[in-house]
């Protein structure tokens, strides 16, 4: 048998761990994958592998007392044991007085995320991808480091009240900086699919070729407020602050940027431009994900950010009973809608401002206000009268992507895009913010 | 940088006290992958096969959130090709045909991408050590403490934080044991066990009427020791305006002192931005040596390997070739050790069976040397590999990671104390908070857990919104002062983020406290 099992596979195979189950409620989970790598630096092939990994996990609850065990080892014996350890676990585990039972059978959307282009890739065709990208690079003496990966696998989850849930996923993700031989000039580019035949290596080469060409002879400008125009790959860094900290249950408790005093917080409010709309959305046809969460929830479309105004928030099961509301998973995917303005006629309708390509090395200064640090890299230039005079310096900034989201201009068409802080996909449009606050001049190329 | 860690497998506490696979076998299986690479054109070829551990417990205020016990066991097969590196890594190998099966594909991955190369790989030679071991010197290994120990512990500290005014406290008790199993066509079986462990916690205090809240974090720090670090003495504690520990740390003390200082957070006064001096906790300065000294000195980013990701580095060739390259003052003495006792690096050989060892990398303030690995350590024109090897599971591929890199306490007498009788407008600051850093490390900006004003030699009180900016060069050359070894301590990362696919490692940084003239301060209050 495969490492990645099919529909019916998983369901045989768990419905046999759980046959093993003397607990009050079981829940199995498993997953397999196989990934393989090329990364490269100097021009040349640097450390590229591959992995087989599998996983299954048992948990065993007696009235509130749960216990989890996993082998990674797939035989009837090994099934045994496990369902065996996570009992005894169970048994000898503290009440957990915020269990909650497993769930009844649920009905989830379809969504396709796997493709099998993806899923056959091999060392061979990895090698011939990175060469396309490679050959444009040192036919121009430039000098490439880059990273290729795609992935295969699928999860799977079955309990003892008859929930089933399966879902297979492809995915690649490839990576490019290309630096002048005398490091003077950098230019970055990211691509995430999850069908490989969308993956064009050489059209992504020639936009870091053209970053790291343009961005030779920086000039210093003073730090200060600017408009800015966050390509995707920028912005996301900046946004992700915003998706991860959308739990209800911190906003209830005081300590998010969503809190306001006596418990009470900002849901329902509007906290950023009207024209900002966030969104779940697992059927999304360029950022497909799995329709349901590890604890077996549905994924469904959900509204995060709607004209500005905070719609949703993330309610775990438990809190969401403490509270009397539906459950709200961590979402699979976000997506923020964009407008119709090209990048080109953003940059036309900028008198002064600056194309920021990437932002590097994002940490939040202040938990209360998404402060965040970190700064710009690989492609930073001048706008002047609607055209780009020159490339600039990089810089500091201390800005929050609430506040950004307060100064939005103009918001370009969405893509997918690749988080360089977490390396998840998001869909994200390019957009215009004013008074971006630049406090620092680095003299990183 | 500091991503999570790569999770193994949840098993049961008794599971992870059961011995792994028979050093014995693990031999048998290592040379069968060695002779299947050798068999199908490998040039070079080693092994790992890693059994790796980790235990939370993760509790808050009055409840136990999670206790969760992983196991990973796996093999990682490295070899050259055709003068290119290849990998492949299984996971629960433990017959001779997936060994072989592991080696091959690694070859056919060097073979493919051999396509690419135009040098082939150049390994600085390396001695075999025969079949040799090593374990890390701890006095209690942790995983044999029951966990209802360590739960009781978890919640007597929350009790203490919440019954001195906290309003929440999370809290977590993380312990590591890696059993790496290491053989090459060099002849080297190496077999060892490596222990850590991380006692941690978060306490937030909210002001009712303003609805702002603050934190303050553990002061602990990440060891290479077993359960003994939670055994404190009174040798252990440095005491001060808040008390600090050595190798022995009072998890239930701390968490009292974070609760009250979390509340004093919230009406401390705001920092007015400007220049001052900075005394620099080591609590604190292992951060900004981390991420100012340890990364730039990684001798692939200053080559471009990591250029596509964690970056490249100011601390290029030319500056080190000049042997005048400042960069630091004369004061600034730092050193990279794998040897260092208690600390996160701590191994008898690194993961490409180099033994460890001990060098200068800034000695009186010049660059002197960088850290290196056997497939670069030519370019510097040394004859071996500082032995800076290292994967962060049998699924990874080693690569060259940070050893312990420390600043040297200070020759000369002196206290904490005496450094800020000097002080005339100066910001004490102790813990470690917010990070961050240029992509060739340049410029930086940090925060902390607990700011104190100095004024005229005196601390005056607790300020808030505080982060300092500065350049490396800059700011190592404003060191004026470190403090004597009686103040010397370590801090460390369990997380230190690096390489594509990421991987996470834990090292260790000592210093004594330290005095920095003229840092930017910037206030970092904002409105939204």
């Amino acid at each position: 048998m495969s490492i990645i099992l099919t529909e019916a596979e998983a369901k045989a195979l768990m419905q046999k761990v759980l046959s093993y189950s003397k607990a009050d409620e079981c829940e199995v989970n498993i997953l397999g994958e196989q990934r393989g790598n090329l990364r490269y630096a100097r021009n040349e092939v640097s450390t590229s592998g591959s992995l087989v990994n599998q996983n299954l996990s048992v948990q065993s609850s007696f009235g509130k007392r749960v216990g989890v065990a996993t082998i990674d080892e797939f035989s009837d014996e090994s099934f045994q044991k496990v369902v065996k350890m996570s009992e005894e676990l169970a048994r000898l585990a503290p009440e957990n007085p915020e269990f909650v039972s497993v769930l009844e059978p649920q009905k989830y959307l379809s969504s396709n995320g796997f493709f099998q282009s993806t899923a056959t890739a091999d060392p061979d065709s990895r090698a011939t991808a990175v060469l396309k990208s490679l050959e444009l690079t040192r036919g121009q003496n430039l000098t490439a480091a880059g990273f290729l990966e795609n992935q295969m696998g699928y999860s799977a989850m079955m309990n003892s009240k008859g929930l089933f849930a399966y879902y297979p996923s492809t995915g690649v993700n490839f990576s490019l900086t290309v630096r002048t031989p005398d490091g003077t000039g950098s230019g970055y580019v990211a691509k995430g699919y999850s069908d490989i035949k969308k993956l064009d290596t050489a059209a992504a080469t020639r936009i870091a070729i053209q970053k790291s060409l343009g961005s030779v002879g920086a000039k210093a400008l003073e730090p200060g407020k600017y408009t800015v125009i966050l390509e995707p790959t920028a912005a996301v860094v900046l946004l992700e602050n915003i998706f991860y900290n959308l739990d209800a249950r911190s906003a209830d408790e005081g300590r998010s940027f969503l809190s306001k005093t006596g418990g009470k917080t900002k849901l329902g409010e509007k906290i950023v431009d009207e024209r900002v709309n966030i969104y779940s959305d697992p059927t999304n046809i360029d950022l497909p994900s799995s329709p349901w969460s590890g604890d077996g929830l549905p994924q469904e479309k959900m509204s995060w950010i709607e004209k500005g105004v905070v719609k949703n928030m993330f309610y775990s099961r438990f809190w969401a009973q403490k509270n009397k509301v539906k459950p709200v998973p961590f979402p699979g995917n976000v997506i923020m809608e964009g407008g119709t303005a090209t990048l080109e006629d953003m940059i036309k309708s900028t008198k002064q401002g600056i194309l920021v390509t990437k932002l590097w090395y994002i940490r939040t200064v202040d938990p209360q206000t998404l402060l965040l640090t970190g700064l710009t890299r690989d492609g930073t230039f001048y706008i002047e009268n609607g055209k780009i005079k020159h490339p600039v310096k990089n810089f500091r900034f201390n800005e929050s992507p609430v506040i950004m989201l307060n100064n939005l201009e103009t918001l370009g068409k969405a893509e997918r895009v690749v988080s360089t802080e977490s390396n998840q996909n998001y869909m994200i449009p390019p957009m215009k913010i004013r008074e971006f606050t630049f406090s620092s001049l680095s003299d990183a190329v | 940088m500091m991503p999570g860690l790569a999770m193994g497998r949840t098993v049961s506490a008794e599971a992870l006290m059961e011995p792994g696979v028979d050093v014995a076998i693990k031999k048998k299986l290592a040379d069968a992958a060695l002779n299947a690479a050798k068999s199908k054109g490998a040039s070079y070829a080693d092994v790992r096969i890693g059994r790796y551990l980790n235990q939370f417990v993760v509790t808050r205020e009055d409840k136990v959130q999670n206790i969760v016990n992983t196991e990973s066991y796996g093999v990682g097969v490295r070899v050259i090709a055709n003068g290119c590196w290849g990998f492949a890594a299984v996971v629960d190998a433990k017959n001779e045909a997936q060994m072989a099966k592991a080696a091959e594909d690694a070859v056919a991955i060097a073979k493919a991408n051999a396509k690419l190369m135009k040098e082939p790989v150049q390994l600085a030679p390396q001695k075999g050590f025969g079949e040799v071991s090593w374990k890390a010197p701890i006095k209690k290994n942790a995983f044999e403490v029951p966990i209802k120990e360590k739960v009781d512990l978890l919640l007597s500290i929350n009790g203490a934080a919440m019954a001195n005014g906290a309003n929440y406290v999370n809290s977590v008790m993380f312990q590591v044991n890696e059993q790496k199993y290491f053989a090459s066509t060099d002849g080297s079986y190496i077999d060892q066990d490596i222990h850590r462990i991380f006692p941690q916690f978060n306490v937030t205090a909210i002001d009712p009427k303003t609805g702002k809240f603050q934190t303050r974090n553990a002061l602990s720090a990440p060891m290479g020791m077993g359960y003994d670090y939670l055994q404190t003495n009174p040798s252990d504690k440095v005491t001060g305006i808040t008390t600090r520990y050595n190798k022995g740390y009072d998890m239930l003390e701390d968490a009292t002192s974070a609760a009250k200082q979390a509340k004093e957070k919230l009406t401390a006064k705001s920092v007015e931005a400007g220049k001052y001096d900075l005394i620099l906790d080591p609590s604190h300065l292992w951060l900004t040596i981390h991420e100012s000294v340890g990364h730039p000195l990684e001798l692939d980013r200053v080559l471009g390997y990591e250029a596509n990701f964690a970056g490249t580095s100011f601390a290029t060739l030319d500056k080190w070739k000049s042997k005048n390259f400042q960069y630091g003052s004369k004061q600034v003495n730092l050193i990279a050790d794998k040897l260092q006792v208690g600390s996160l690096g701590a191994v008898g050989w690194d993961d490409e069976g180099v033994n460890t060892k001990k060098w200068d990398l800034v000695k009186e303030g010049i660059l002197v040397n960088y850290q290196a690995i056997r497939d670069q350590v030519h370019i510097i024109g040394e004859k071996e590999s500082q032995g800076c090897c290292y994967a962060d599971s049998w699924s990874s591929v080693q690569f060259q990671r940070m050893p312990n890199v420390s600043l040297a306490a200070g020759t000369t007498p002196l206290s904490v104390e005496d450094m800020i009788k000097d002080v005339k407008k100066g910001i004490y600051i102790i813990g470690d908070g917010s990070f961050s850093i240029d992509q060739q490390r340049y410029n930086f900006q940090f925060g902390g857990q607990l700011f104190y004003e100095i004024k005229d030699g005196k601390i005056v009180g607790m300020l808030t919104d505080v982060a300092y900016q500065s350049n490396t060069q800059e700011f190592w050359n404003s060191c004026v002062q470190v403090c004597d070894e009686r103040d010397y301590r370590l801090g460390g990362s369990f997380f230190d983020g690096k390489g594509q696919p990421s991987q996470s490692s834990a090292v260790s940084h000592g210093s004594s406290t330290a005095r920095f003239n003229g840092v930017n301060v910037i206030n970092t209050a904002r409105k939204i």
